[in-house]
């Protein structure tokens, strides 16, 4: 048994929230160059220049890349072997995300659902544990913004549609949010499992590297094809019209019932951030 | 690309110069305001009560931006989504509100109101937070402190960066675009 201090774990959110917020990922910074080589339209190329100042900025001045510092979307790995001391895991990563967000001058964005009183701290963060084997902890914050995440859509398709279901699906969803979730985007898609576990296999698609396809050659294909669609749109960056939509597409399957064919599909903006650490 | 430059607050004259499309420089003062902060100036409009800002010829940037670092007159501040405002739109535009700072499209009723009234409708690059934040000079809360990021905010701004999208005579930036780069 490997012991780890809850204060550890409050310490380490801390850290992965403001890093999460002030400094854009290698491969996004790689992905947004080769968008703005891409882009055709004049407007839109400026568009990615500008994106592409503004995270230089972000890291060099150490501030949030976008004023939306998101919910705290955290996603635990607990190896069986660790034992957590010294309070309990839930309260020491909410701690963190209430640290973090207030150390980082990040905006406080979680409020009451029909009150909208704000809670003050960004907490709760959204929190999704798995047991792995081992005696490690890893844990990953996601900063995820409000406006892409308000473009994203959960349906139960039925067997028949198959995999252009899947494809139609994804790509009008994209299509029909136009400028709202700040393109050009990243897509996760979720396909299989139940109701709620496709929606989070979307969400966890988008931890995926972007410019890394899924290990399945038939998902690697249909994250192209659907790549590929999205892109013949013309929504462009911000929406004012171009030829790079989406920079990203990953999709995540596992099976499902035999009567079901769930899919979702959860939109990132060009701030697509995340952080993770292995304790 | 060249851009125009403009001072605020603008008469209805100067917005109906505007067409989609056009870059622009904003310089002068700004409020702030999304969400809640529209709900309450809504419910006042109801009410008939007088608002706690003059809005007058006013732009409304749509933003909540992060907390001031030490020295610094405001956080990273790039635009929120226009839509969730649309309801309240038309009405502030009635009251005398020049125009929206925003991003993302706006429902008809809001761009009838924009024709009607000679109004207009900007976006800035949304996600640009922190690029954005360097052409915001000072910032001071002007009403509703209690509602913290959503509170509103009045802005000074010089060369702040926009791009309109729907102008006075009926045009769609966002539609004209999108419309230019599509593929069969």
């Amino acid at each position: 048994m490997r012991v780890i201090e809850a204060g550890k774990v409050t310490e380490e959110v801390r850290r992965l929230c403001i890093e999460a917020n002030y400094f854009l990922g290698e491969d996004m910074e790689k992905a947004l160059r080769e968008a703005a080589d891409t882009e055709e339209s004049p407007v839109g190329k400026d568009i990615l220049g500008q994106i592409i100042e503004n995270a230089r900025i972000a890291r060099e001045e150490q501030c949030p890349i976008c004023q939306d510092t998101g919910t705290a979307v955290v996603f635990v790995e607990l190896g069986q072997e660790v034992h957590i001391t010294g309070g309990d895991f839930v309260t020491a990563i909410n701690e963190g995300v209430r640290q973090g967000y207030k150390d980082g001058y990040l905006r406080k964005s979680m409020c009451h659902p029909f009150a909208r009183k704000n809670t003050g701290d960004n907490t709760p963060a959204v929190i999704y544990t798995d047991i792995v084997p081992g005696d490690r902890l890893k844990l990953t914050v996601v900063a995820k913004g409000g406006g892409s995440e308000n473009m994203s859509a959960v349906k139960m398709l039925t067997p028949a549609a198959g995999k252009k279901g899947v494809k139609d699906f994804v790509v009008k969803t994209v299509v029909e949010a136009g400028p709202n979730p700040c393109p050009p985007v990243v897509v996760g898609v979720g396909v299989g499992g139940t109701f709620e576990k496709t929606a989070l296999l979307a969400k966890k698609a988008l931890l995926r590297e972007v410019g890394v396809h899924s290990p399945d050659p038939e998902l690697a294909q249909m994250e192209a094809e659907v790549l590929e669609e999205i892109n013949k749109s013309g929504v462009g960056p911000q929406g004012l019209g171009g030829r790079v939509t989406a920079m990203w597409v990953a999709i995540e399957m596992i099976p499902c019932h035999i009567a079901s064919f769930p899919a979702a599909v959860n939109i990132n903006c060009h701030v697509a951030r995340h952080k993770e650490v292995v304790i | 690309m060249s851009s125009k430059k403009i001072r605020t607050p603008f008469g209805p004259e100067v917005a109906r110069t505007l067409r989609a499309g056009d870059r622009v420089l904003l310089t002068g003062t700004i409020l702030t305001g999304r969400d809640a902060a529209h709900k309450r100036l809504f419910e006042l409009l109801q009410a008939g009560k007088p608002f706690p800002v003059d809005i007058k010829d006013m732009l409304i940037y749509y933003v909540g931006p992060s907390p001031a670092k030490p020295g610094r007159p405001i956080g990273s501040a790039g635009p929120t989504t226009s839509l969730r405002m649309d309801p309240y739109a038309p009405a502030l535009m009635e009251a005398g509100l020049r125009g929206m700072i925003g991003k993302g499209s706006r429902a008809k009723l809001v761009k009838d109101a924009i024709v009607k009234y000679g109004g207009v409708y900007f976006a800035a690059v949304g996600g640009a937070a922190a690029l954005i934040a360097k052409s915001i000079k000072a910032a001071k809360i002007v009403a509703y402190e209690d509602l913290g990021p959503e509170a509103i905010y009045q802005l000074e701004v010089e060369d702040f960066p926009v791009i309109v999208i729907n102008d006075a005579e009926g045009n769609d930036l966002y539609e004209q675009g999108v419309a230019e780069y599509k593929r069969a």
